[in-house]
């Protein structure tokens, strides 16, 4: 088992993390670097869940935050951005 | 109203909302401690009264089941109204990306990309079958489970080319699993009201060891529907996006 001390130390480390990786998501003006930085605050949130002792919501996070929002977003711009027809 | 003027109002206004903020700051209960009873209570006769050692599950499929039902079809009308809005106009004809090869600056796939995405997709299916069919013991159930079995697929669209990605995951196909996922689960629950039961009441035997293959009754059944649903609905959806970006459209 890991000490209190030690979990409430993962635990601020954790949540300092997010904090910084969602200044980074939104302080990103380039959309596709945007998306990029969108995906790694999704793993961050995926930790975060995970110290909290949620593996059930870690799971979706990774999944759906890291992986299938940011495939959407990057679908999305490759369809705008291409000059069509 | 002159900008000072603006700026003293500004002033005014951010410091009631800091002393607010402040007010309920110092209200809060402490960190990590939990109010309810029912949490507790649920964890105390969880694993006892379903035969699920997955919790989050049992709480899933069983004591909220209905709430479920609800979020399930949040996912199917999302699916369904992607492919209505997305779908083929009669005038549209869709043409191989690799006609217009030429023109498009779409750079082909490193080889790294190619491998890793196909070494992966082995693991990322098992791995996403195993919770999708192994509620009543794994960290979590069907949906989960679900996007990463389409995730899987994500990955072999990035290991090869779109068309292997259509020929594996055809889209009549991934209808008719998505229907089937999201009528499995209301007609386990009908079923329940047709033997004079509560709606999704859990009437198949618990087994005897929980935690077991053939534990948890209809929660690992409804896990399962739950599963291929999500599967099928997360690679529909992304099937419907890569059908716009890579294939072009035009007015016949």
């Amino acid at each position: 088992m890991i000490s209190a001390g030690l979990m409430n130390t993962l635990q601020i480390t954790v949540l300092a993390g997010v904090a910084a990786g969602a200044t980074v998501v939104v302080r990103t003006r380039t959309r596709v670097r945007q998306v990029l930085a969108l995906s790694v605050y999704g793993v961050l949130l995926a930790i975060l869940f995970l110290v909290f002792q949620a593996p059930d919501v870690t799971l979706s996070e990774l999944t759906v935050g890291a992986v299938v929002l940011p495939i959407i977003l990057l679908l999305a711009i490759a369809k705008v951005r291409k000059p069509d027809q | 109203m002159t900008p000072r003027q603006r700026l003293w109002f500004f002033a005014v206004a951010a410091a009631g909302l800091v002393a607010c903020y402040l007010w309920a700051f110092a209200g809060l209960p402490g960190f990590g401690s939990y109010p309810g009873p029912y949490g507790q209570e649920i964890l105390r006769q969880a694993v006892a009264q379903t035969h699920a050692t997955g919790v989050v599950s049992a709480v899933n499929f069983e004591y909220r089941g209905f709430d479920t039902v609800g979020e399930e079809f949040i996912l199917f009308a999302a699916a369904a109204g992607m492919s209505v809005v997305l779908r083929r106009l009669r005038e549209e004809r869709a043409t191989q990306p690799a006609d217009e090869a030429e023109s498009r600056t779409v750079p082909p796939s490193s080889g790294a990309v190619r491998v890793a995405a196909l070494l992966l997709v082995g693991p990322t299916a098992v791995l996403g079958w195993w919770l999708a069919s192994h509620a009543q013991a794994s960290p979590s159930g069907g949906f989960q489970g679900g996007v990463i079995l389409a995730s899987a697929f994500i990955l072999i669209y990035l290991s090869g080319e779109f068309l292997t990605f259509r020929r594996l995951s055809p889209v009549a196909l991934l209808d008719a699993v998505e229907a089937v996922g999201a009528g499995g689960f209301v007609a386990i629950g009908l079923a329940a009201i047709a033997m004079n039961l509560p709606y999704l009441d859990n009437y198949l035997p618990l087994g005897t060891i929980p935690g077991a293959v053939s534990s948890s009754g209809t929660i690992a059944l409804i896990s399962f529907f739950v599963g291929i649903e999500v599967a099928a609905a997360f690679v529909l959806i992304v099937g419907e996006l890569l059908d716009q970006t890579l294939l072009r459209r035009r007015s016949a």
